[in-house]
């Protein structure tokens, strides 16, 4: 009784192997998981723009919970995408593998016997002169791999087709791994420094980071950067950007002698397998909030985010230091302009003409709730609007709880820093299945026969050409030329 | 001569292009339509009559691709850069891989029945890009200032040049598989190649620039490495040539190894090409990712 519920058991287990590395399952899985990557790129996805996801709960709440129950914003860490790629990549070492180990063996192996019926084979001809010995001689001179029984030879070429096509699934099984190790022991970070500032490479630096399952918060290189210039050129006609430059003095590890670098968009910082990218730029509005006795209050560059191509930027000053509470909701303009639909709002991005156009606010800043609070909004749940106010460049404001002076602007940067041991293995993983495909699709792989004719002189020579690969018919024709010329 | 001179140069060849293209579409046209004549009963037919503008069409379709060539080039001297910061470059640019892959296709291959849908695709190509998509010629933007724009745009554009060619090969197979299945082709289509030769034509061309495609992938993910901190993050235009990728693998895999010839194979090439023109003018206009530079 158990042992035949174990055979059963058994090969049921070795059916569903065998039809998990079917060629016919991996197609449909291969075909599954390009459909399954569509959705990815119409929701928006929490990996990449985790605003535009919550914007979407905010449109449509209904619609979203229900989506975000089949993952639809998470596609492509969900488990019904991750599952398939698993399967596939089972079914690929379960196909490749084997074959490995076969065509490994195959590299000492002799060539396949001769067929017995040569004229259902291609390009048959018989000639009437020629000898085995010959065609050895032109199949050796040609690098064939040959079989040479009694009466026949069995010549066979392309043999490195079959180890490109090997090369290059092995490759991709070294990408994935390549994937795997670096999300497992990598890192990702951002962090925003106004020029100026000092960024010491630990965890509390930074805005935002996550690292991988299995790397600990201890492993950050320890290295510090300071910003100390900024310049970011725009097409004069357009305002489009055209190049973005940060220079920093960089200490590694930190104390150690600074050493002056530049970071471009296109060229980060190196330390290791950690890199720092100049991923965004905007401006920080200089202020200093005074109060009633003109004891000051706040001072420092506050971090405006940019709204527009134009770099109108806003964001939000807190003074809990004050009583009441003050708080103010900025708009920093770079090159001041106003018109009745859109206020007041920049013409360009570089700072020609500034202003600071803020909304004063008193009351409880919310702060001591517990609840985190963006450092960008200002929570106005239980404050009152008292003022509106646009400021130009040193000019000071009296607004009856204190004063605003708006005393300059400094640029700041979005650095962000990234570890990921894997790419190595990734890139190494990408150039192999670029060779491996190159030798598979290019290198034709054949046969060809040769057998002397029963009872009269002569051969019969035919053959076979791999996927119908063009040109074994010219080759062939060699051949019997050849044996023709050497019959004279 | 000034950058605005040579914009201005960029843009006569390219109108110059297209009137080219439309007398070589002209003289297709011609010899498809006249080419077949019954010579008696049904037997006999005379293909030979229309061979002259035949001829005609060639070296048209040559002579444009040459002034093509000289419409992106000038392009790109006039913005001190390669041509390919904006999608109206991507298309001129696209529309000159394509008449190039013809043009190799037909050197080796003996298709020039293919000069008309190609004349045609080529001259709604130009005719968008140079009147929804044309943008003054500028310099580019600093994610855009790299080695690898010219090496990723180059192989990827090249890459969908030929997999529209194949398209426009699968789409005939289909068509005439229709006609045959239905009791024989028209005259006008007698002269076209047999169905296996189209599907053995559109297996090589996949087959010589999947490789090109899937390197233009890689070279992109090396680039993305450098200028975004990742080389993969499934930004829309990477989900999208990940799934050409998929598909044209498929495709290979479904003919190669499980031996899908003829319509099966022909639907599974049209629908991994049409992948890649989703990716082309849906994300690159519509699309929110990072990859937005059509200037639109």
């Amino acid at each position: 009784m158990t042992t035949t519920t174990e055979l059963g058991a058994k090969s049921l287990a070795s059916w569903l192997w065998r039809q998990l590395t079917s060629m016919r399952t991996a197609l449909i899985l291969l075909l599954l998981l390009g459909f399954a990557a569509i959705p990815g790129s119409i929701f928006p996805q929490r990996s990449q723009n985790p605003l535009k996801v919550s914007d979407y709960f905010k449109s449509n709440p209904g619609t979203a919970k229900f989506l975000d129950q089949l993952q639809m914003f998470d596609v492509y860490s969900s488990p019904w995408f991750s599952s398939i790629y698993i399967l596939l990549f089972i079914s690929l070492i379960g196909c490749v593998l084997p074959r490995t180990l076969e065509h490994l063996k195959g590299a000492r192996a002799k060539p396949t016997l001769t067929p017995k019926n040569l004229s259902r084979m291609e390009f048959h001809s018989e000639i009437d002169l020629g000898s085995l010995d010959a065609a050895e001689a032109w199949f050796r001179k040609n690098r064939f791999r040959i079989r040479r029984d009694a009466t026949s030879i069995s010549a066979e070429k392309g043999y490195l087709r079959e180890t490109g096509n090997l090369v290059f699934h092995l490759s991709l099984i070294l990408i994935l791994i390549g994937i795997g190790v670096g999300s497992l022991y990598g890192m990702k970070g951002d962090a925003i420094i106004n020029v100026g500032d000092r960024f010491i490479n630990i965890p509390t630096s930074y805005d935002v980071i996550s690292f991988g399952k299995l790397q600990s918060e201890k492993t950050l290189n320890p290295f510090s950067i300071t910003a100390t210039d900024f310049k970011a050129r725009y097409e004069l006609k357009t305002g489009v950007p055209s190049d973005y430059k940060l220079t920093v003095n960089v200490a590694d590890p930190v104390g150690s002698k600074e050493i002056s670098r530049v970071i471009r968009v296109n060229s980060p910082l190196t330390f290791g397998s950690t890199k720092v990218y100049l991923q965004a730029n905007g401006y920080s509005p200089l202020v200093t909030i005074r109060d009633k006795a003109g004891e000051i209050k706040y001072q420092g560059a506050v971090i405006f985010l940019p709204q527009d191509g134009n770099l109108t930027s806003t964001g939000a000053i807190k003074v809990p230091d004050m009583n009441p509470q003050v708080g103010f909701i900025g708009s920093f303009v770079p090159t001041f302009a106003r018109n009745s639909q859109r206020g007041a709002f920049s013409t360009y991005p570089e700072v020609l003409d500034p202003r600071l156009l803020v909304s004063i606010w008193t009351g409880d800043l919310g702060l001591d709730s517990g609840n985190p609070q963006s450092i960008y909004r200002l929570d106005t749940s239980a404050m009152k609007r008292i003022e509106l106010k646009t400021l130009k460049l040193h000019e000071t404001h009296n607004f009856g709880e204190g004063s605003i002076t708006f005393e300059g602007w400094t640029p700041w940067v979005n650095l962000q820093i990234v570890k990921d041991p894997g790419k190595i293995y990734a890139l190494l993983g990408s150039i192999f299945a670029i060779l491996g495909l190159l030798l598979s699709l290019f290198t034709r792989s054949r046969r060809i026969w040769v057998k002397e004719r029963v009872g009269e002189l002569g051969l019969e020579i035919a053959g076979l050409a791999k996927n119908s690969a063009p040109g074994l018919e010219n080759e062939i024709a060699a051949l019997v030329s050849e044996m023709r010329n050497l019959g004279k | 001569m000034t950058s605005t001179n040579y914009a201005y140069l960029s843009n006569y060849a390219i109108y110059s292009a297209m009137v080219l293209f439309t007398i070589a579409f002209i003289a297709h046209a011609v010899e498809v339509a006249f080419s077949v004549r019954n010579v008696d009963e049904k037997t006999k037919f005379d293909f030979s009559r229309t061979k002259r503008s035949g001829n005609l069409g060639t070296v048209m379709m040559v002579l444009a691709f040459a002034f093509l060539l000289a419409g992106v080039i000038l392009r790109g001297i006039s913005a001190h850069r390669v041509p390919w910061g904006n999608m109206y470059e991507f298309s001129i640019t696209g529309a000159l891989a394509f008449t190039g892959a013809y043009i190799f296709a037909l050197w080796k291959y003996k298709i020039r029945w293919l000069g008309l849908p190609v004349a045609i695709a080529v001259l709604l190509t130009l005719g968008t890009a140079i009147t929804i998509l044309y943008r003054p010629s500028a310099p580019l933007v600093p994610a855009l200032k790299s080695t690898w724009l010219a090496i990723h745009v180059s192989a990827a554009i090249i890459s969908g040049g030929v997999f529209l060619l194949a398209n426009c090969i699968a789409a005939t197979y289909l068509i005439l598989d229709r006609y045959e299945s239905k009791g024989g082709r028209p005259t006008w289509a007698l002269k076209l190649p047999a169905l296996d030769v189209l599907d053995q034509l559109t297996y090589r061309l996949v087959a010589f620039v999947f490789p090109l495609w899937t390197f233009a992938v890689i070279a992109g993910a090396i680039w993305a490495e450098s200028a975004w901190g990742r080389y993969w993050g499934w930004d829309p235009k990477e989900t999208w040539a990940f799934i050409t990728w998929v598909a044209y693998a498929a495709y290979l895999h479904a003919r190669v190894t499980i031996g899908w010839r003829g319509r099966k194979a022909a639907w599974l090439c049209l629908f991994a090409g049409s992948t890649f023109l989703f990716n082309y003018v849906y994300i690159n206009i519509w699309g929110t990712g990072r990859h937005t530079y059509s200037g639109l």
